[in-house]
């Protein structure tokens, strides 16, 4: 059995296409943060890690329903209550309180709940309490992960590669992360620190997805002839000759991802989509927006070349068409 | 001879004994989400920011060694109590059941104090500046709304005080006459409409002591606000000190707090403590603790009992005074602390404190994870039947596809498994619930290479070349590729870990140790299986693929 052996696709012709799709995915995505700007206050639904506060999870006997819950712990500034897994699981989520020590709010909530009548016995099995310095520190730890990892990558795949490859993944990293971000803000996932762990792995994959197609452009480069081949066939050709590892690869990753999601249990559901949607996307950017990338990117470079080259007659113009390596 | 077959063999056969070795004499440790427990982040509790960073550094190592021993005696298996940067301290309670408890034992400064009982009329002077002082620093018309809030239970006290009254600016006319006092830089003006105003003397009854007032519970924690602002603190005379007792008190079908006033400078402190245990007061049955000081502390806690025979000496435990007995005697080196209704386990825990040391400085909880053990569980249940199937599911796929090729990849990524697992285990890592999930997108790596492996084989085959050939150039032409992907995971996680914390750093340990192995597996295991299976076979011969 074999899947796309020497298959043909003109992917690059079809870049058009593919930019148009990412535009208006990427514009969804903004949209629903510019919306959560305005309905939530903030562009991502941010959890207890990055703002500080309380979450605390209990379960209940049977019959106890989330309206309980609400009623019981009452009050102007009441905790949200929300179903998590099991029928009688619930999360209460508060926030920072001002002039109150940070593990003071748990000890209120349990002690309200424990005085309600109508909700009997109860287990805390789990409990999050986050101070808000804390809280700013991980938003910022975050922020400097993402950074660094971004511009170690970049710096790797210059020094493997060429400075413009290195251009182009990222350029694919980038548009991988904020469809990613987008989605995060569309379906308002809580962003804890397993979802930052989510999004750099998908940097990590979506990379190694674009490596693997780099990997071959660059072999068939430096094979006799590669240089004079017109640069679109060339990129399309080596798209499809990897074409079969993409899907398997993909395919592989994505049924062990998919029986995390479904047999995985809900602590770790919102960290497995997370990762479902970057597999997918990362796929799709390696071939759609990195290889593009490439080559509008080595376009941009061939007419400031042949401007230059212009200038200074009998230089070598011609050997500069292809990407050299 | 790592190149020969039988050398390959001998070096995979080496690392699988190696690991399993491992594997099979140590436990694999779980974080706290996975076996349950308690996450606590330690700060020094210091708002004016009256400490130094050395200090603060200085206090948190001490405090590390305090906790160390307390948390000892608690029972507690394998705790980690670790100084995180310069002013945190981490602290990590496998199995607790008892979290409440837990945090009281290790969030309890335990500074022990005793000090001589002095007389209300000490403060009596001071106590109409001290409400003068109060009108001025939270206005009339709040302390107004105090007196209404009281016999309106259910509102909040901050609301009350902070939300109401445009009245808090200080008044205009400077012509105010204050009494003669020391502190003259103190603003006490108060505006002539709350001149009645007595906010605190109102709530301060006459205790039957001459050392304390008495203090209705329900206005206890409006005076013990009124006494805690730094305006009022400043005009307190300077050789007393007012402190409220730990519990209320019952008199006559009403309760009340004590208020005492006490000599500022405590005569003996916790430091000079050798011993304290639990015990059950003879006479009454109540929980005590019974304390012996050290020779010093002995010496001198004779020197002022044998002084002060017939006068009340208070002890004092984190601010707030536990018993003030009247002292019958001179004692020596031994004596014991009444404890009222503190059930017995309360007495033994502050024995427990008591012996481990006073914090040298209050803490503050920053941060505070807690897992009950059924959940860990469940997470550890769910989790491995995720990963069963979805390798199932691989397994199905690879051979499905790639056949007996796909057969040999399976067994290279059992003995990855093995790697992986031994792996954690011998670095002390610990597997956490995104721990997990990082180990299972380390196996789709480790089959993503066995993948460019053999799809980079089959197309060699494709153009012809012989089946040996065709494997050496499969391997080495998808080099490349593996070689970056991996490095470029690699430096992800190396973040990850340099900038997460707890699980994400679990996360992080799994994925690197994943894509070691991973490495390790498709170019050495994966390719020494394939010289095996293609030993025999002639140039003309086929592979299964």
């Amino acid at each position: 059995m074999r899947f796309f052996k020497d298959a043909a696709f003109k992917f690059i012709d079809k870049r058009q296409k593919a930019y148009v799709v990412s535009a208006v995915v990427l514009t969804i995505g903004i949209g629903a943060m510019l919306f959560n700007v305005f309905s939530i206050g903030n562009w991502m639904n941010y959890g207890v890690d990055f703002t500080g506060g309380t979450v605390i999870q209990i379960q209940t006997e049977p019959g106890v329903t989330d309206a309980d819950l609400r009623e019981a712990l009452g009050g102007p500034q009441a905790p949200s209550v929300t179903r998590f897994g099991a029928d009688d699981e619930f999360i209460i989520r508060a926030p920072v309180v001002a002039d109150m020590e940070t593990d003071q709010v748990a000890a209120e909530i349990r002690q309200l709940l424990a005085a309600a009548p109508g909700i009997g016995e109860f287990e805390v099995v789990r409990t999050e309490i986050v101070g808000p310095v804390i809280g700013a520190e991980l938003q910022q730890q975050a922020a400097l992960a993402i950074l660094f990892s971004f511009l170690l990558t970049l710096l790797y795949i210059a020094f493997r590669f060429e400075f413009r490859f290195g251009l182009a993944s990222i350029a694919a990293t980038l548009h991988d992360i904020l469809i990613t971000l987008g989605f995060l803000a569309l379906f308002r996932i809580e962003i804890s620190l397993p979802t930052v762990a989510a999004v750099l792995t998908i940097i990590g994959y979506s990379l190694n997805d674009t490596i693997v197609v780099f990997d071959r452009i660059r072999e068939n480069l430096n094979k006799k002839g590669g240089r004079r081949e017109e640069p679109v066939t060339l990129i399309d050709r080596s798209i499809n000759e990897v074409l079969p590892r993409t899907v398997m690869t993909s395919g592989t990753t994505l049924v062990v991802l998919l029986s995390l999601l479904i047999l995985g249990g809900a602590v770790i559901r919102d960290f497995t989509i997370v990762l479902i949607l970057g597999v997918v996307i990362g796929t799709y950017s390696s071939i759609f927006v990195a290889s593009p990338a490439l080559l509008e990117i080595q376009r941009r470079w061939e007419k400031k070349e042949k401007k230059s080259d212009r200038k200074k007659p009998g230089s070598r113009a011609r050997d500069k068409r292809a990407i050299p390596v | 001879m790592f190149s020969s077959i039988r050398g390959r063999i001998l070096v995979i056969l080496a690392v699988l004994g190696l690991c399993g070795w491992y594997l099979a004499t140590t436990q694999i440790k779980l974080g706290l989400d996975l076996q349950g427990g308690m996450h606590l982040v330690l700060e020094i509790d210091d708002p004016e920011g009256t400490m130094s960073m050395e200090a603060r550094s200085d206090a948190i190592d001490r405090a590390e060694r305090i906790i160390r021993s307390r948390v000892d005696e608690l029972g507690v298996e394998e705790p980690l109590i670790q100084k995180v940067g310069q002013d945190r301290l981490i602290v990590e309670l496998a199995g607790i059941d008892d979290e409440e408890r837990a945090k009281e034992l290790i969030g309890q400064t335990a500074l022990l104090e005793w000090k001589l009982v002095r007389s209300r009329t000490e403060v009596d002077a001071s106590l109409p500046r001290i409400d003068r002082a109060i009108v001025a620093a939270l206005g009339g018309d709040s302390i107004r709304a105090l007196g209404r809030a009281m016999e309106a239970p259910g509102e909040s006290m901050e609301d009350l005080l902070f939300g109401t009254g445009p009245d808090t600016l200080p008044p205009e006319d400077p012509e105010e006459e204050l009494e003669e006092q020391e502190e003259l830089e103190v603003d006490l003006e108060v505006p002539e409409a709350d001149e009645d105003l007595r906010p605190l003397s109102a709530l301060l009854l006459q205790g039957p002591d001459q050392g304390e007032f008495l203090v209705r519970t329900e206005d206890y924690p409006i005076a013990r606000m009124f006494l805690e602002l730094p305006e009022v603190q400043a005009i307190i005379p300077r050789a007393v000190s007012l402190q409220f007792e730990w519990q209320p008190r019952a008199v006559a079908g009403q309760t009340y707090r004590a208020l005492y006033v006490l000599q500022r400078e405590a005569f003996l402190t916790g430091d000079m403590l050798e011993d304290a245990s639990a015990n059950r007061d003879p006479q009454f049955n109540q929980p005590i603790v019974q304390f012996e000081l050290t020779r010093a502390g002995g010496r001198r806690f004779g020197d002022v009992t044998g002084r002060h025979v017939g006068d009340r000496i208070a002890i004092i435990l984190d601010r707030e005074v536990v018993s003030a007995p009247v002292v019958r005697s001179r004692i020596g080196a031994r004596g014991q602390i009444e404890l009222g209704g503190s059930t017995m386990e309360e007495a033994r825990d502050l024995a427990l404190v008591l012996r481990a040391g006073a914090l040298p400085a209050p803490l503050r909880v920053m941060e505070e994870r807690t897992v009950g053990p059924s959940l860990g569980q469940d997470s550890i249940d769910q989790g491995r039947l995720a990963g069963i199937i979805g390798l199932f599911l691989v397994v199905l796929v690879m051979i499905g596809y790639y056949k007996l090729t796909g057969v040999l990849a399976i067994a290279a990524l059992s003995v990855y498994v093995v790697l992986v697992m031994g792996g954690l285990v011998a670095l002390g890592a610990t597997l956490t619930v995104p721990g997990i999930a990082g180990l299972i997108l380390s196996i789709g790596m480790a089959v993503d290479a066995n993948v460019l492996i053999f799809e980079r084989i089959r197309e060699e085959l494709d153009q012809g070349r012989a089946v040996r050939t065709a494997v050496d150039e499969g391997f080495g032409h998808a080099l490349s590729a593996i070689v970056d992907a991996n490095i470029t995971t690699l430096i992800t996680a190396l973040i990850l870990f340099q900038f997460g914390t707890g699980p994400v750093r679990g996360f992080a340990v799994t994925l690197t140790i994943g894509i070691i192995a991973s490495f390790f597996t498709a170019l050495y295991v994966t390719r020494t299986f394939y010289l095996i299976y293609i030993r025999n076979k002639k140039a003309t011969d086929t592979v299964s693929i």
